[in-house]
């Protein structure tokens, strides 16, 4: 019978919860992204608007989300930004100005995505494909299709359905709201449900995973079918601030290597096993501060993508760096 | 050092009543290999059964068929005296049977409990119930007196190799297992986490769990086990008390064979050259005190236990993690070598314990295979380079293979050893470091390996041989270099008995007549 | 029973002649020839004229930026790594060509010049990257095309400036006059033989191909081999650096100046290389089978175009020929693994 307290139930501060979640660099780097650029903004003569930085991270950060499960899980998802494109043009063509659709529109365009999710996630599991591969494949099939549907604006949205996109609870962005919630629950189910747990033993090691009962294809599929749900709710997000969907919007937005790029920068390995969503929001918020930064600096904008490249190899390179062996 | 007489008194090694776990006849076959055949074994309730034999007789497919890893071809399994067959490793632990690897199945990036209850998570509802999950872990920490080292929200991969050991306990514990099988437990622990490793095997004992101990270390089997089985070949050669078998009988049964193998005569030490290599006060993060030398002509037999710092000091020697004190020369020059590029350029070839990782490219071709270090290192201008001198040297080792261009995946190991052997014949190498020459080579090859080894030192090459086989130590050495704990034990001559070498090698003072 | 035994050839045909030799990875990629053959019957019979020079040599103009590509990728596939950024950097060679020659002829070589050292120092970058930070080599050459992109962009403030002069575009626009035989041979084909045979000689006859294969084989046997392993991926990417100005010169003949001239191109490098023959972790592949595979891929989109299908219906296919060629390749794997 002892007396001193087990070392885990002694109440542990703040900097030893960030730092057991290896969340604590990545938001330190945030908070110093935040200092610098603000800083640099305050002292240009400009204005520091955080709404407006936390709404130009909605459409990156929820599909980031997605790609986060993927990426935990060793896969990959190429695809996403077609699959934004997609449901934008879809959602708004079934709606086609009528609020009496708009349900149905969700409804149609996350059966579509779960569908797709689907279909990468077999060919991954199944047919033991490559998942840079498999995805560029289905992207291009999706794109393929896509434009040999439709190349300009297609359908219309009602105004009603912009209230996702623009209208605001309490002053707060109905957007930024759908954000938070989609990081909420996605850090939640990683958490909190058995597949979860089982996504991330996935990731680390299939075979021990295997070993311990754990149905590797099934998980690997539902982590597909999660990221293009995600997909899904940024088309949906994007769709809601136009008057009608593009074939564009994906590409535009380039979701498809910035999703990974800002979860690989949140912390989470390549190759599976490590990380997780509040690592992947920090990554996504300071992309959008950068992004901020530049355009109140008045940097050219041209520059930006520059600077982006620059920063995704910095991280990854800070965080691989730490693990390199002498022998291959 | 140590006798018998232990911190705790053992438990009754023989108690009444069936055995909690009963093998009979079990075999198991492989493409082109036999396994096992028609093993026996009986594991008692609350003992400590060691399972002994060299490598290769058996003992880890053995125990994969317990564990539910294999399904046995023949022969069948008593729990509690039923029958019982498992299709996955999870029906195996369900039953009460749970294996601890050498190489441990742990998730690094994720905590103590999460690592213990992966793939059956307690839940609340539909949630995983992570506050339970960490308090039944703590219990289980708690329970074997580690409750306050470790947390259960600890990263495993931040833990001590000791600390992930007992992680993997109490996973086997929380499977309320009966049976726990370890695999060489203590190859990585020091000797100080060993007694504490044993002293919770005898807690554990007192509960009724049994163990099965698998280990070369004729020390700690003595400490530790009430009862022991030797596997040879995949057959079954003994069992019975341990105290009732002398270390000699232990080790006679382990590699029984009489050196009635053919193995080529020694070396004439008049006829030795001059030192090819010499290593004076060698030492790196993994070794220390390392004086050596060996001379043209000469094989030099390096023994000892697994985790004694062979394969290291091969490495050392190869560049591969070179040597940071001392000073090690080649044909009479001082050296440092920072890759193997530079030890290879210097005329020293390395044939790798892990061929297959290590020694080639499976999906390349044999000449490719064969010329790849000339290549790398040399150059293309080097003469020996050309393919017929490669084919000459592919019927000087009497390599079996339909060409040169057959890949080497394809090929028996003995002839995956024979390729390896012609790389650094190519690059002319004076000094060749063989670890565990014939390991995954069968029988009939074995012969033929030792033979090319025994020209190949008659033609003035220096060897250096690293083997835990010890007919094939004491067969092909001429001296033998003793390893223990990552250094030099002592050096004993050509022909010295398998209980000589044991003896240093383990620690033990134990001279048999 | 000896497993030596269960081989059953035991003839040793250890003196096989040269040719044979080189023949083998011909043969084992013959899949992809069978394909391109198939597509040039098929491309003739919708259109005749396909097999009239003058036509015939306007697909290969078309055709070659991406051939040389497809051996650049080679490369660094067959290392075991993946180069994103070769796309990007065609885009920035045209760029940036255009701006610093702005039409005066005098100036074309020592800009191409300037733009192959850029090129190499572009590889060498992105080698360093991956083996000595360790950065996984599909962030760093992403990175890098966001950076080239970006760069592209910045430079040329969205509308490139300049021009090119005739004897920029002439390589990958015009044809070499009074040939023997043909008439007239288009001088992008002569820059796609002579990276192809430059390539191919590289990378099967020399010690450093042979390097490259074991690397991406079995790094830590090529390790162990005397191989230095990152110095072999560095230069990799090098190469491929260097493909990708090459085709970004032909590219600026034939299309023009635009600011997104190489886009996509190296995901249909990938997609070329992996219908030669190539595995994805390294190890397997073969330059004329890579560049086949790009001709098999320009084959295919012309005879998309010829059938009328829409330019988009085109990505489709391109999209189930990579998942099926990669489908075949992971069955052929397992079947003989079992």
């Amino acid at each position: 019978m002892s007396v001193a307290v087990p070392a885990s139930l002694r109440t542990r501060s703040i900097r030893d919860r960030l730092e057991a979640a290896g969340l604590f660099q990545i938001y330190g780097v945030l908070l110093l992204v935040v200092i610098v650029t603000w800083g640099l903004i305050l002292a240009s003569g400009g204005n520091i608007n955080v709404t407006n930085t936390l709404v130009r991270s909605v459409a990156l950060g929820i599909v980031a989300v997605g790609q986060t499960y993927v990426i935990l899980g060793g896969s990959l998802d190429l695809s996403v930004a077609y699959q934004v494109s997609v449901t934008a043009v879809v959602a708004s063509i079934v709606m086609d100005g009528r609020v009496d659709r708009m349900w149905l529109a969700v409804i149609v365009v996350l059966a579509l995505g779960a569908l797709i999710g689907l279909v990468n996630g077999v060919i991954v599991t199944k047919f033991h494909i490559n998942a840079f591969i498999a995805t560029l494949g289905t992207s291009l099939i999706i794109k393929g299709a896509l434009n040999a549907t439709v190349n300009n604006y297609a359908g219309a949205v009602p105004r009603e359905f912009r209230k996702l996109g623009y209208g605001a609870i309490l002053g707060v962005p109905v957007s930024v709201l759908l954000l938070l919630a989609v990081v909420a629950i996605g850090w939640f189910i990683l958490r909190y449900t058995r597949f979860g747990h089982h996504l991330y033993a996935v990731g680390a090691s299939e075979e021990t995973a295997r070993l311990s009962g754990v149905r590797s294809d099934r998980v690997l599929i539902l982590a597909h079918v999660l990221c293009s749900v995600t997909a899904v709710l940024t088309g949906l997000f994007i769709v809601s601030r136009l008057s009608a969907g593009a074939p564009w919007v994906g590409t535009d937005g380039n979701y498809d290597l910035e999703s990974i790029a800002a979860v690989v920068l949140g912390g989470t390995a390549l190759m599976g096993g490590r990380g997780g969503v509040l690592g992947t929001f920090a990554g996504v918020l300071i992309l959008a501060l950068l992004d901020n930064a530049f355009n109140q600096l008045q940097v050219n904008p041209l520059l930006k993508d520059v600077v982006r490249g620059v920063i995704i190899i910095a991280a990854v390179a800070a965080y691989t760096i730490r693990q390199r062996g002498r022998v291959p | 050092m140590t006798d018998q007489a232990s911190i705790h008194s053992p438990i009754d090694p023989a108690p009444a009543g069936e055995p909690l776990l009963a093998l009979r006849g079990i075999g198991k076959s492989f493409p082109g290999v036999r396994a096992l055949h028609d093993v026996d074994l009986d594991v008692h309730a609350g003992e400590v059964h060691a399972l002994m034999g060299e490598n290769g007789a058996g003992k880890s497919t053995l125990m994969k068929v317990v564990s539910g890893v294999y399904q046995p071809d023949a022969g069948y399994i008593l729990l509690d005296g039923e029958p019982v067959s498992f299709h996955h490793p999870r029906e195996a632990q369900e039953r009460g049977i749970n294996i601890i690897h050498q190489e441990f199945n742990l998730l690094p990036d994720r905590t103590v409990a999460q690592n213990i209850f992966l793939g059956r998570e307690p839940k609340k509802g539909w949630l995983v119930d992570a506050r339970a999950m960490d308090e039944e872990t703590q219990k289980l920490l708690d329970y074997l007196g580690a409750g306050r080292s470790i947390s259960p929200r600890t990263l495993v991969g931040r833990l001590s190799v000791a600390q992930q050991q007992t992680v993997e306990i109490a996973k086997a514990l929380s499977f309320q297992s009966r049976i726990v099988v370890m695999d060489e437990p203590t190859a990585s622990l020091a000797s100080a986490e060993v007694d504490a490793l044993f002293e919770r095997v005898r807690a554990l004992q007192e509960t009724g769990i049994a163990f099965v101990y698998i280990s070369h270390r004729l020390d700690e089997i003595r400490k530790i086990t009430q009862r022991l089985t030797v596997l040879k070949d995949g057959e079954l050669v003994g069992t019975g008390l341990t105290s009732d078998f002398s270390t000699a009988q232990i080790v006679s049964m382990m590699v029984g064979r009489e050196l009635s193998d053919y193995y080529p005569p020694y070396g004439d030490p008049a006829t030795f050259g001059e030192p090819v290599l010499t290593i004076d006060g060698g030492g790196n993060d993994e070794i220390r005190d390392i004086d050596l030398a060996i001379r043209a002509g000469e094989i030099v037999g390096i023994a000892g236990l697994e985790g004694s710092g062979r394969t290291e000091l091969a490495r050392a020697i190869f560049g591969v993690d070179p040597f940071t004190r001392g000073e090690m020369s080649l044909q009479g020059a001082v050296v440092r070598f920072g890759h193997p590029r530079q030890a290879i350029g210097a005329g020293i070839g390395f044939l790798s314990e892990d061929r297959k990782s290590e020694g080639l490219v499976l999906n390349a071709s044999i000449l490719d295979n064969t010329l790849l270090a000339v290549r790398s290192v040399v150059g293309r201008s080097r003469a020996g380079s050309s393919r017929s001198a490669v084919a000459n040297e592919a019927r000087r080792v009497d390599l079996r293979a339909s060409g040169l261009h057959q890949e080497t995946r394809f090929l028996s190991g003995g002839n995956q050893q024979k390729v390896v052997l012609m790389k650094w014949l190519s690059t002319g190498s004076r000094l060749f470091i063989f670890d565990e020459p014939t390991r995954g080579i069968d029988v009939g090859a074995k012969a033929g390996i030792h033979e090319l080894m025994r020209n190949l030192a008659n033609a003035g090459a220096a060897i250096l041989m690293i083997s835990s086989e010890l007919p094939e130590v004491i067969g092909m050495s001429d001296r033998i270099v003793v390893m223990r704990r990552r250094t030099f034990a002592g050096e004993l001559p050509a022909g010295s008995s398998e209980d000589a070498i044991m003896a240093m090698a383990a620690q033990t003072d134990e001279v048999v007549a | 029973m000896s497993a030596d035994a269960m081989i059953p050839v035991v003839e040793r045909r250890f003196d096989e002649s040269r040719g044979r030799q080189m023949l083998r990875p011909l043969v084992a990629a013959a899949p992809v020839f069978v394909v391109l053959f198939g597509l040039f019957i098929w491309i003739t019979i919708e259109n005749p004229n396909f097999t009239n020079p003058n036509v015939f040599f306007i697909f290969m103009r078309r055709a070659a930026p991406l051939m040389v590509l497809a051996a650049g990728q080679l490369f660094v596939i067959v290392s075991g790594e993946f180069d994103l950024s070769m796309g990007a950097l065609a885009t920035l060679t045209v760029i940036l060509a255009a701006s610093w020659i702005d039409g005066d002829p005098g100036r074309t070589w020592w800009v191409i010049a300037a733009l192959l050292l850029i090129g190499a120092l572009v590889g060498l970058a992105n080698g360093l990257i991956t083996t000595l930070l360790g950065v996984p080599s599909f962030i760093t050459t992403l990175g890098m095309l966001l950076i080239l992109d970006g760069f592209a962009l910045w430079w040329s403030g969205g509308t490139p400036k300049g021009s090119l002069p005739d004897n920029f575009r002439m390589w990958g626009r015009t044809s070499m006059q009074d040939v023997p035989l043909i008439g007239q041979l288009p001088y992008s084909v002569i820059v796609m033989w002579a990276v192809g045979i430059l390539c191919a000689w590289l990378l099967h006859f020399t010690s450093f191909g042979k390097q490259v294969f074991a690397t991406g084989g079995n790094p830590r046997a090529a390790f162990f081999s005397g191989v230095h392993v990152p110095r072999v991926r560095t230069f990799c990417f090098v190469i491929s650096a260097l493909t990708g100005v090459l085709a970004g010169v032909l590219l600026g003949g034939f299309s023009g100046v635009s600011p997104d001239a190489g886009g996509g191109y190296e995901f249909r490098a990938i997609s070329a290389v992996v219908l030669g023959g190539a595995v994805l972790g390294g190890g397997r592949g073969a330059v004329i089978p890579a560049m086949a595979g790009a001709l098999a891929l320009e084959a295919l989109f012309t005879l998309l175009n010829l059938l009328g299908l829409p330019n988009p219906i085109r990505d489709v296919f391109q999209g189930v020929i990579i998942i099926g060629a990669l489908g075949i390749v992971a069955f052929r794997e397992r079947k003989t693994r079992e």
